[in-house]
């Protein structure tokens, strides 16, 4: 059992770059489920702010993912499909029962992310290794994905404090 | 999953295999580190009222760390069912095992909402095979 946090090998950076894809897959699975699964009424109430919400996570979680799989290309490794990841969402998806669950559920979702990519490079730097991919590039390109993660919890969090 | 959790994750699973108080010995073995370091944080966790400690016999978990140490399980046996039976990796034991201290409890959570866990996790462990018993590809442990 590994006590420290720390990476330092290209099979366990590729393997969290893989976890990262997944964990952007979920999001941008459950943003679209919440829209879809609402009921008719409780739709219509996702004002504009809510929808543009959702549709801007799931366009964001696609690029992140975009990102992290040219790291993971150049490790010469694979992801596993966003079709694959929707259908083991759609499997166990339970659907929020109103816009403050859906809001829950994106801010769980967002800081989730944070931690994750904030818990990464944290180990990365914790390591003095050198990887298949260079370094400074795999940092950049996570810092860029927290900082996004970041502004997101923040504009959950904004939403949520002016419907309260 | 910090190193309080992961400790307290041994000892359940030592305290399960050993029928007992779980031992220095089976801890460091179990945790890969020596029997000088499992007592230094055997006394932390006594400190913190997670541990009874019984000088020759060992580490028994009190109600609040045998709470937190079923968590920590769960957290692992997460791990191990998304690596198995999401990313189909074959040394799902060793690479769980790797990740994690790396893999944050809120992480792990987002990770269940895409996973098949039986309700009675994290009691189908089985400590021998390092697996659930109930997860397919659970063999004699690697």
């Amino acid at each position: 059992m590994s006590l420290g946090q720390r990476v330092s090998t290209d099979h366990q950076l590729t393997r969290l770059l893989q976890i990262g894809v997944v964990l952007e897959e979920v999001v941008e699975s459950r943003a679209a489920h919440h829209l879809e699964s609402l009921p008719a009424e409780a739709r219509a109430e996702i004002d504009r702010e809510v929808r543009e919400l959702l549709t801007d996570a799931t366009e964001e979680s696609a690029d992140h993912r975009d990102r992290l799989e040219a790291l993971i290309d150049d490790l010469e490794a694979e992801t596993v499909g966003y079709e694959e990841i929707n259908q083991l969402v759609d499997a166990q998806y339970g659907p929020p029962e109103d816009t403050d669950g859906v809001l829950y559920d994106q801010l769980c979702n967002e800081e989730t992310a944070y931690k994750f990519y904030d818990d990464l490079i944290e180990a990365i730097e914790a390591s003095d290794s050198t990887f298949a991919v260079d370094r400074d590039r795999v940092l950049e390109t996570l810092r860029e994905i927290r900082a996004e993660e970041k502004e997101g919890v923040e504009e959950v969090t904004e939403i949520m404090e002016r419907r309260a | 999953m910090n190193t309080a959790d992961q400790y307290l994750k041994a000892i359940y699973l030592a305290q399960r295999m050993e029928e007992g108080p779980a031992s220095t010995g089976t801890l460091a073995d179990l945790l890969g580190v020596s029997p000088a370091s499992v007592n230094e944080m055997v006394g932390k966790l006594q400190d913190k009222d997670l541990v009874d400690h019984e000088k020759y016999k060992g580490a028994s978990l009190t109600d609040e760390g045998l709470e937190r140490a079923h968590e920590a399980l769960q957290t692992y046996c997460i791990i191990e069912r998304f690596l198995a039976n999401v990313l189909e990796v074959d040394e799902f034991r060793d690479e769980a095992r790797a990740l994690e201290s790396v893999i944050d409890d809120t992480v792990a959570d987002r990770l269940d909402t895409i996973i098949d866990r039986p309700e009675q996790c994290p009691d189908c462990f089985d400590p021998e095979a390092d697996c659930c018993s109930l997860l397919e590809v659970c063999g004699p442990a690697n």
